[in-house]
């Protein structure tokens, strides 16, 4: 197990989600990943978060179709994961 | 914590404890987030842009934006903002006719490179010489996306489109008008730049650059003139993912980003 | 103010600004040019704006965002400029804005693109044709009146001698009565409301279920909108001689009042025969036509073109005489509309013609 500081977190709206991918080059901590056969009901694949976000707001403001809700830790977390 | 598809996942269908929002899904001034337009599309992302920064400036109560036509008119009866929708081509005219009426407002225009290149080149190249108090803004994607991808005025050279199939050239189409460049060498422009939302970066640049403009204007300076790089891969006939980098090695390896002119920095 | 010796190019400005028009838009051209220097001369010291656009297109967008503003709005030019004009004016009809539209037209070749109107889609502008420059002075302030009280565009149908005739007029502000609340009008201030408003030849109101336009539902109610204007507007017309006329002569603006001219003196020789003067060339009067040649045995219809109102006519008399076309183009070299038709005896000669037919 390792721990990830995690700073921020996001709420996606995995229906008006387009499957763009525009968010996950955008994301500087790189920690959206796209779903590679899960899709929402319309087709389309979504974003996934993993631990470490810093509520950059790089996803919210570079996505087309307005998924992301960014928040913001009142203190980090540590987000414990295998390694 | 969640495992979808092999990965540990953290749930992200509510709100986290202990957090506060620091940006919400639809910007303040969208009415309805849902829209019609292609997955990938810069143009949301460009109005999010421009609109966040009017509520920034504190400026909301005396904002009045004028559409062009083109996809990005999906958002003129989509805004909780004045709106004056106008013809293809036209929009400075009308954003002139208000100003002028109108001193105290901050007007903006909306429109793509076929709006303003091809159908209204007059009318901003005028809107600029006379230092008219507006800003103009093109949302240059190098196509006629609306119509399904059609060569305008500013597609660059060997660029596929549906009515130039085997690319862009000169000899059968001509070169691509650099709207920004010809607009800065006139007096009346004060302050011209030319963004991209491809990247986080670019997004953040040129939010900056929509700032720049509109303070332009605020402080009755003259012409202020936005390009915005915008991607369209329906257009373009590639998948979104390759959008980003299609927009740099293409559209703005001839728009060159960056800002062209500022009076105010000399 | 009192009377003054006025072109009617100046006359037509000042009767602008009593009315309360306060912006205005133009480019020069033969014979509107004039309009425009006095608009530029009259609207600085009332706060109001002359915009000298770069070609007739931009004209008439200024035109279009000043009017989404409330302010009282004007643009013109002259037929060909009008017809540079025709997308913008389609559309800002469809977006429910008033605006004052002046056409000193060449002649009278502009009557199927006033009435019909140039553009496209399913829209009418009311149409006001004044014979002289106290009539223009007149008229141009109804113009606006009509144009708040209907929110759509009025056209005021002139040529080169309602132009550049002068006159003695005294232009006073003239009181139609009340126009509606312009609280469509945008000045930024319903931004971030919720309630923001929206202009639109599209569309008017916001759809919250989904974005778009839905342009059937709109398009449906500009239609009916434009059906209520029609029926709402009191046809104008000036009417002479015509109770026991053999002969009934229709004709419209300048024409009309050499008609009228040439009708009289007709009569003061003990000939029976009357006039007609369409005023308001859309909404057309018909019904007053069909009263005025009811005992008529031939209508003549006069105009400077090769026949365009005499459609109207004929749609309004719908065969119960015949309606003999006596006009033509009458131009001289100029081509600006100055006609050598335009004489006592030539018209005298024309209607002579008619009246012999009718025996």
């Amino acid at each position: 197990m390792r721990s990830v500081l995690t700073r921020g977190s996001v709420v996606i709206d995995v229906e008006a989600c387009k499957g763009c991918d525009l968010c996950i080059d955008a994301c500087p901590p790189d920690v959206l990943v796209m779903t590679t056969h899960e899709v929402n009901t319309r087709g389309y694949r979504y974003p996934l978060l993993l631990p470490g976000c810093t509520g950059c707001k790089a996803c919210s403001q570079i996505c087309p179709d307005f998924v992301f809700q960014v928040y913001k830790y009142d203190k980090p977390i540590e987000i414990e994961v295998a390694e | 914590m969640r495992k979808i598809e092999g990965l540990t996942v953290i749930p992200t269908d509510t709100a986290p404890e202990h957090a506060r929002l620091v940006d919400d899904f639809t910007p303040s001034l969208i009415d309805v987030g849902a829209h019609n337009l292609c997955p990938g599309c810069g143009e949301p992302i460009a109005m999010r842009s421009l609109l966040e920064i009017v509520e920034e400036l504190a400026v909301i109560d005396r904002a009045i934006g004028v559409f062009g036509i083109g996809c990005y008119t999906a958002f003129s009866n989509n805004l909780d903002c004045e709106v004056l929708q106008a013809l293809h081509g036209r929009a400075p005219s009308l954003a002139t006719g208000v100003k002028r009426a109108k001193p105290n407002t901050l007007v903006f225009t909306i429109q793509g490179d076929g709006d303003m290149v091809n159908e209204g080149l007059q009318e901003v190249i005028h809107a600029a010489a006379r230092g008219e108090n507006i800003t103009c803004v093109m949302l240059n994607n190098g196509v006629f996306g609306e119509t399904g991808g059609h060569i305008t005025a500013a597609t660059v050279m060997g660029q596929r489109t549906k009515n130039s199939l085997e690319g862009r050239n000169a000899k059968d189409h001509g070169y691509p008008i650099r709207l920004s460049n010809l607009i800065a060498e006139l007096e009346g422009a004060c302050y011209v730049a030319r963004g991209a939302v491809n990247t986080a970066g670019n997004v953040a640049k040129t939010r900056r650059m929509i700032t720049r403009a509109f303070e332009t204007q605020l402080r009755g300076e003259g012409f202020s003139f936005l390009e915005i790089l915008t991607m369209c891969p329906t257009g373009w006939f590639i998948e979104t993912q390759e959008a980003p980098d299609y927009l740099d090695d293409t559209l703005a390896a001839t728009h060159t980003i960056g800002v062209v002119k500022d009076t105010a920095a000399k | 103010m009192t009377a003054q010796l006025l072109e009617g190019s100046d006359a037509v400005a000042h009767a602008m600004v009593a009315a309360g028009c306060r912006f205005f838009a133009g480019y020069p051209m033969t014979p509107f040019t004039e309009v425009l220097e006095h608009m530029a001369k009259l609207l600085p010291p009332v706060d109001g704006v002359c915009m000298n656009a770069e070609s007739e297109l931009e004209a008439v967008g200024m035109a279009w965002g000043a009017a989404a503003t409330g302010t009282r709005a004007a643009t013109g030019s002259t037929g060909q400029g009008l017809s540079l004009m025709q997308e913008s004016l389609a559309e800002i009809t469809l977006a429910h804005l008033p605006l004052v539209v002046l056409n000193m037209a060449r002649a009278q070749g502009d009557y199927y693109q006033a009435t019909r109107g140039g553009g496209h889609g399913d829209y009418r502008h009311l149409v006001l044709a004044p014979m002289d420059v106290p009539e223009a002075v007149e008229l141009t302030q109804l113009a606006f009146h009509l144009a708040d009280t209907w929110r759509n565009p009025v056209m005021v149908f002139g040529d080169y001698y309602l132009a550049h005739t002068y006159q003695s007029v005294d232009v006073q502000p003239i009181d139609f009565g009340p126009v509606p609340v312009k609280d469509w009008a945008l000045d930024g201030s319903s931004s971030g409301t919720g309630r923001a408003k929206l202009i639109s030849p599209l569309g008017d109101f916001k759809q919250r279920d989904d974005v778009g336009y839905d342009l059937s539902d709109y398009y449906l109610r500009c239609a009916a909108k434009t059906a209520a204007m029609v029926a709402g507007v009191e046809p104008m017309i000036d009417i002479g001689y015509c109770d026991d006329a053999d002969v009934v002569v229709v004709a419209f603006g300048t024409a009309g009042k050499y008609i009228r001219y040439t009708v009289a003196q007709m009569r003061a020789d003990g000939l029976r025969v009357g006039y007609a003067r369409p005023i308001t060339l859309f909404p057309f009067p018909s019904e007053a036509i069909v009263r005025a040649t009811a005992g008529a045995r031939r209508v003549a219809v006069y105009e400077n073109n090769m026949g365009q109102m005499v459609d109207d006519v004929r749609l309004a008399v719908l065969g119960r005489a015949p309606v003999d076309f006596i006009g033509g183009l009458s131009l001289d070299s100029s081509g600006f509309g100055i006609a050598p038709d335009y004489n006592v005896d030539v018209l005298r000669r024309k209607i002579t013609a008619v009246m012999e037919a009718s025996s």
